[in-house]
């Protein structure tokens, strides 16, 4: 009986002294992210030379670490996610450490053409007011936008002819005409540096991302694709919407057809056949077009055999009278 | 050579449907074994388990045909049924049309069937009902589509077509080089 109590307790220390790890120096902890740090000098006999021996060692060693950042980590305050009965989640504190850059720095905008003629000759960015003193009105008014200082030019009644212009020529349309022009320009100037700017590779992208009201429904689809898959987890966790397809994009674009592989499971594609078969059959409407029209013709029959009779039994009367 | 598509499986089947209407299920379901479709250049082939475990190991480039060929897709995606699936659609035909001796030959020649051709037809067909057509002695030459109803053969001349020719059993002979 003692053997067995002297072997049970040998049990029960081996066991405690899995649990509870000694160590000269304490180990640096980074629980943020999750690290932690063991500045022992490691056991300089058993490392060098290969084999066995050393595995042995370094998985010991690796084991005690673990033990030790593990029980940190349960003495950290925790909390049940998603209510009462899910996991049990530990609060993480911020991290110590900054881990370096795991991509290349966005490169910078490239300078647009007037960017460019600005700094060759040296002009530089006047500050402009933002409100002008209107002379008529007697106050101070905006530059541009609602009631400027120059009047509203929807409502200009006089537009002089210049000197060397066309006396026939429609003064109006003109300014409108210019003014479209003007717009044009400038918007297709915007999206020429756009496009040079993404072209050169820096962090510009071709279409803006956030909501402009000036989308188009591809270009809103495009960048409800790029918001999914802007997570952490590359937006395989992300709800869908309710109208959303629940498939994956494809990546080329839906150019290229898939078909199902030729030796697949033979029992499913047997079973969607019959599936489709009892659809097909549920859909078909009772044919009843035939049925009708046997009936017109038998009853055209039926009358023409009774015309028939009733002519011959005339006609029989008519003979026997005589 | 690749299964048929959720698109392509309506087509043949409601094609198949015409000729043996419910009885599609007992080509799909089979009790001796599994059987299933594949579609290799166009032609649709019905063949076994088995034999399309060894077909997969032949090229494409190499492979003619396999099984037995039920038809082909046109440019446009429309079945055509050929000849070669007549013995799949004769026993389980729904409506079926019986051809004199005489006119027999005629049939085999790629003609229609005219009213003094005709020996039996099958109560209640519709028109432009597909028919499977047979020789007085039950054996399938042929399937076609019905011109007339059953009530109108009744009435009509002589000299009247009753069912339109599609596909006849002379086409092994005729057109070997074009069948698969």
């Amino acid at each position: 009986v003692e053997e067995v109590l002297a072997a049970a307790e040998g049990l029960e220390a081996e066991r405690q002294r899995s649990i509870t790890v000694e160590k000269e120096l304490e180990l640096e902890f980074d629980l943020g992210n999750l690290l932690a740090l063991d500045r022992n000098p490691p056991p300089a006999a058993g490392l060098r030379g290969a084999g066995p021996q050393r595995e042995a060692l370094l998985r010991a060693l690796a084991r005690d670490n673990t033990q030790l950042l593990v029980a940190r980590l349960w003495e950290l305050p925790a909390e049940r996610a998603g209510g009462a009965g899910g996991p049990l989640v530990a609060r993480l504190p911020e991290p110590a450490f900054r881990l370096p850059r795991e991509k290349p720095p966005p490169k910078p905008r490239p300078p647009t053409r007037w960017e460019q003629f600005a700094r060759l000759k040296g002009i530089r960015r006047r500050k402009r007011t933002s409100l002008v003193w209107d002379e008529q009105a007697k106050e101070w008014r905006r530059r541009w936008g609602y009631r400027r200082a120059g009047g509203d030019p929807a409502r200009a009644w006089l537009a002089e002819v210049p000197e060397g212009a066309d006396p026939e020529e429609d003064q109006f349309a003109r300014l409108r005409r210019e003014k479209r022009e003007r717009v044009a320009r400038n918007e297709l100037n915007r999206l020429r540096n756009l496009a040079r700017a993404h072209r050169a590779g820096s962090a510009v992208p071709a279409a803006p991302l956030h909501p402009t009201g000036h989308q188009s429904r591809e270009e809103l689809s495009r960048v409800a694709r790029v918001a999914r898959v802007s997570t952490a987890s590359l937006g395989r966790f992300q709800p869908r919407l309710p109208k959303e397809s629940a498939e994956p994009p494809s990546r080329s674009g839906g150019k290229k057809r898939r078909f199902e592989p030729l030796l697949g499971n033979l029992v499913a594609e047997r079973s969607r056949q019959l599936e489709l078969l009892r659809n097909m059959s549920s859909k078909k409407p009772v044919l009843d077009i035939t049925r009708a029209v046997n009936k017109q013709l038998r009853q055209e029959e039926a009358e023409a055999a009774a015309a028939k009779g009733k002519k011959q039994s005339q006609r029989g009367k008519r003979g026997r009278r005589q | 050579m690749r299964p048929l598509t959720e698109a392509e499986t309506r087509v043949v089947f409601e094609k198949l449907g015409r000729y043996i209407g419910e009885n599609i299920q007992l080509l799909v379901d089979r009790p001796d074994g599994t059987y299933c479709f594949r579609l290799h250049r166009d032609r649709v082939y019905y063949l076994s388990e088995k034999l399309l475990k060894v077909a997969a190991s032949v090229p494409r480039e190499s492979l003619v045909a396999l099984g037995t060929c039920f038809g082909k897709f046109t440019k446009t995606q429309k079945f055509r049924l050929s000849v070669t699936a007549l013995d799949f659609l004769a026993p389980y035909a729904k409506y079926k049309v019986w051809v004199k001796p005489g006119s027999e030959q005629s049939f085999l020649y790629g003609n229609h069937v005219l009213k003094s051709g005709l020996g039996r037809i099958t109560e209640n067909t519709a028109q432009y009902q597909g028919v499977v057509v047979y020789s007085m002695a039950d054996v399938p030459l042929g399937f076609g589509v019905a011109a007339k109803s059953t009530q109108e053969c009744r009435k009509v001349d002589p000299m009247a077509i009753v069912v339109f020719h599609q596909a006849d059993v002379g086409e092994y002979v005729r057109r070997e080089d074009t069948l698969t």
